[in-house]
């Protein structure tokens, strides 16, 4: 029932009284509903716009947000009002709808915000009032397409594993694949054209030397174009052959419009090869030779704009049927009454209707040739009425194909645009997304700072580390490190990923390390987790080269990792003093890495008992490097800011 | 021969042809545009109604100020002019009993309630019926429910003014009932109502033949306050 007339039920039943004498039988009670509210105004605040309306407007729709029992999440207490944090003005449509129940779609609107709104507040877009309906149809039509486009584009680069059969179809259908699909693309571009031109060229008389006549240079020099001939055949039956091979459903490549000009291109010759220099067939043969016209069609795979054109055709088909059907109908009455009004004068040139067909089809095209005219008076006004109405025939089915036409080139003008765009918006995502990978790792790197600054005594660093992260931003880092803790892995940079596999290769000195790594998992507790799992074990030979000191524990003999980012130096200084600890700047820009591993406090012995009271407080140690005893960042972007830092 | 005929032809299609554009240039329009002159001023005189005050109403009717306030700002929502006519009336019913056809019985409903017989349900009408239906005595309901029964007004309810009524009340009920409503239902049911109300066998039944009748029958004294008490404790909360 629709609940617009909902405010009427109780008229409904108050009328029910007329039925009742005539009943036999007695009524059933009426139901009584002891919960209603009083009919009060409620206050829908959304985003500071204050809307106002009956509570009992609201109710007539109860499986909505604001109709049911959920815009109760919403109530704030001490205003006594629903807040709602969305947009205003959409919401003036969706209120109006309890009003009126009819839902408008207000045209300015973004197609997929009012959408969302829509959805947010539980109302179906299927109600849209029919004044409104078309109107958001076509747009989300529209907005449907875009995305489909855009699908389908990701769909085209996902293909990894391909047999050799789909690679090349994939080549010979999108050249822009690869470069040799692109060589192929234009050798045969080339050789389409070349083929066209000899074809036209056969006919252009050369000069005679010694003959009357003219020659077209095709006899003149026959062996040359019958060379160029056999040559652009040659190159357009392996091309043929090749897509037949690699189509994925032969027989549907058969039958498609591409592969049957090519079959029609090809096919002049070999039947002019079989043939003999017969009398009776060479007519046939020389209209074989007409078909050969038909590969200039086979640039279509070649022309974006020929594709569309043709596109366009076949859409508009019934307008274009129209248009001859409407076109054959007035020339057969025209070309009648001509023939008739023609009839009398002498020496005329519309000896039977078919003939005035001719009149009437150059007449109507607006042509005019001149070679017959009507000489009567009455063929005259007749004549110059049917030129006036073949103007408008033609006119008006024209503005129809043109705006299809005019729709389709736009669609794929998107398309194009979209990819050009697509690139940079793909660089955007990526720099976005690696920024906040950097800035977890970078948060990482400021939270042992901090514990090491802590440890060192020096606050007023501890305070200029601290106020870097919101707290959102120390929330997220917290759940990722929880993620962390969780899989026993860490987060590491894609530099330092690549590093490590390759540090696998380079295993040189499994024995040294493995004795330390077997120190090292009594001593890590989950921390020592990570260390276990992951294969590069800890390579001390690594390029730094930077002498251990000799007083440090076994645990510190692994030294940090080599930083490969930055072009400035980026190995890991063991010997740094702590003093440049205060040249952290947590605003130095990029921060791309931070292989964060453990500097050991001076003042602790270094033994590893010392290690546990750290290391548990601090997020575990980089993949593969357990204790690895200095921290050491990079920054990318100037590269003078080289902090490191670490402790002996 | 022939050319003389088409000579004239040709003349009569150009005459013609002159005459068509002599009309696009207006010089022809007194000629063939006289009738429609008058049409735009019909559609200046908004149909609208304003209610009497609310204290006449209150006067007039059983209602309470709330209650008023309350039922016309329903009726004025759904019928922004102020008045109901007969085909948004009829929607407006056969939206509550979707299974069947109910524009007949709708139709009376419409000229119980238009009392002045204009046409169109205005508010007062609308209100005055509810009280009636809603607060009204017994005796007041059964005398609405006659002259709901008698169609012509005439102050009797012949057989087929009651045939009719119940065939409109069957409608309602629509094609898919059980027990399938039989072809003679609606009849049946007649010749029973006028077997209990029709005392002197005359074929019709006047207004006390029917609230006589009426008050003796306990089933429809009790169903009369049916609906009262639910209006009630609706409207009581306002």
């Amino acid at each position: 029932m629709a609940t617009g007339v909902a405010a009427w039920l109780p008229f409904a039943r108050a009328a029910a009284i007329g039925w009742m004498p005539v009943a036999n039988c007695p009524m059933p009670i009426a139901p009584r509903d002891n919960s209603r509210k009083q009919d009060e105004l409620i206050i829908l605040n959304v985003s500071g716009r204050r809307f106002q309306t009956w509570r009992t407007t609201l109710d007539r729709y109860p499986d909505t947000l604001l109709g049911s029992s959920e815009k109760d999440f919403f109530y704030n207490e001490e205003t006594k009002e629903y807040f709602f944090d969305r947009d205003p003005d959409a919401f003036r449509s969706i209120l109006n709808f309890y009003r009126t129940g009819k839902l408008h779609y207000p045209r300015h609107e973004c197609i997929s915000a009012y959408d969302e709104e829509l959805t947010f507040f539980g109302i179906i877009p299927e109600i849209i009032g029919d004044c409104c309906y078309e109107e958001y149809k076509d747009r989300k039509r529209e907005n449907l397409e875009r995305l489909q486009d855009d699908q389908e584009e990701n769909k085209d680069l996902k293909q990894p594993n391909l047999n050799f059969r789909e690679t090349m179809w994939r080549a010979f259908e999108n050249p822009h694949t690869s470069t040799l699909a692109l060589v192929f693309y234009y050798v045969t571009g080339f050789f389409i054209a070349i083929s066209v031109i000899t074809n036209v060229v056969e006919t252009v008389p050369c000069g005679t030397t010694t003959n009357q006549k003219d020659m077209p240079c095709g006899e003149r020099y026959t062996v040359a174009f019958f060379c160029i001939d056999t040559a652009c055949v040659m190159i357009f039956t392996v091309e043929y052959l090749l897509r037949l091979f690699a189509a994925p459903s032969r027989y549907r490549f058969m039958r498609s419009v591409m592969s049957i000009i090519d079959v029609v291109a090809i096919l002049p010759y070999y039947i002019g090869l079989v043939m003999t220099n017969n009398e009776d067939v060479s007519g046939a043969f020389v209209t074989l030779r007409v078909f050969r016209v038909f590969r200039i069609f086979k640039f279509s795979r070649h022309s974006q704009g020929l594709r569309i054109l043709g596109y366009t055709l076949k859409s508009c088909a019934s307008e274009l049927g129209f248009l001859l059907f409407s076109l054959t109908m007035a020339i057969i009455i025209f070309a009648t009454v001509m023939f008739y009004a023609e009839k009398g004068s002498s020496s005329t040139k519309f000896t039977s209707i078919p003939a005035s067909f001719w009149y009437t089809i150059v007449t109507m095209t607006t042509l005019g040739y001149g070679d017959m005219v009507p000489k009567t008076i009455a063929g005259k006004i007749f004549g110059s009425i049917c030129s006036l109405s073949g103007v408008l025939v033609i006119a008006l089915p024209v503005p129809v194909i043109v705006s299809n036409f005019s729709r389709i080139y736009h669609q794929n003008q998107r398309a194009d645009k979209r990819r050009a765009q697509k690139k940079a918006r793909l660089a955007r995502v990526r720099i976005a997304k690696s920024g906040s990978a950097n800035a977890f790792l970078q948060s990482k790197h400021n939270g042992l700072l901090n514990e090491l600054l802590e440890l060192t005594g020096s606050e007023e660093d501890e305070q200029k580390l601290i106020k870097c992260t919101s707290l959102l931003e120390s929330q997220h880092h917290h759940l990722l490190r929880c993620l962390e803790k969780t899989t026993a892995h860490e987060f590491v940079d894609e530099q330092v990923y690549e590093q490590n596999c390759l540090e696998t290769a380079l295993q040189t000195y499994p024995s040294h390390s493995s004795s330390i790594a077997s120190h090292d998992s009594p001593a890590m507790t989950c921390c020592g987790a990570s260390g276990k799992k992951n294969t590069p074990l800890p390579n001390a030979n690594l390029p730094l080269a930077n002498p251990v000191p000799s007083h440090r524990g076994p645990l510190q003999e692994l030294s940090a990792l080599h930083i490969p980012l930055s072009h400035t130096s980026s190995r890991s200084n063991l010997n740094l003093r702590t003093d440049e600890s205060k040249r952290i700047n947590c605003k130095s820009g990029r921060i791309t890495t931070a292989i964060i591993s453990l500097p050991t406090p001076p003042a602790l012995a270094p033994d590893s008992d010392g290690l546990h009271g750290p290391p548990q407080r601090r997020p575990p140690p980089p993949l593969g490097h357990p204790a690895a005893p200095s921290i050491q960042t990079t920054t990318s972007s100037a590269g003078t800011n080289i902090v490191k830092v670490s402790a002996l | 021969m022939g050319i003389q005929g088409m000579e004239l032809f040709a003349i009569g299609v150009v005459v013609i042809l002159f005459m068509a554009v002599l009309k696009q240039f207006g010089i022809l329009e007194p000629i063939s545009s006289f009738e429609d002159s008058s049409d735009s001023d019909l559609e200046l005189s908004t149909v609208r109604h304003q209610p009497e005050g609310l204290d006449q109403l209150q006067a007039q009717t059983k209602f309470t100020r709330k209650e008023l306030q309350s039922l016309y700002r329903g009726f004025k929502n759904e019928c922004p002019s102020g008045m109901v006519d007969e085909e948004t009336f009829k929607t407006i019913y056969s939206q509550f009993f979707p299974q069947g056809d109910a524009s007949t019985y709708a139709h009376f409903l419409f000229n119980a309630f238009d009392m002045d017989r204009n046409g169109s349900i205005r508010f007062e009408d609308f209100v005055i019926g509810l009280s009636v239906l809603l607060r009204g005595s017994v005796t007041e309901k059964l005398n609405w429910a006659f002259n709901l029964y008698d169609i012509n007004k005439d102050g009797y309810i012949t057989k087929e003014e009651m045939l009719a009524i119940m065939k409109s009340i069957y409608d309602m009920m629509g094609r898919y009932t059980y027990p399938c409503v039989r072809d003679d239902a609606p009849s049946e049911h007649v010749d029973k109502f006028f077997q209990k109300m029709d005392k002197n066998r005359d074929g019709v039944v006047t207004i006390e033949e029917f609230i006589e009748t009426c008050q003796k029958d306990e089933n429809i004294m009790n169903s009369m306050q049916l609906f009262e008490n639910h209006w009630m404790m609706e409207q009581h909360q306002n």
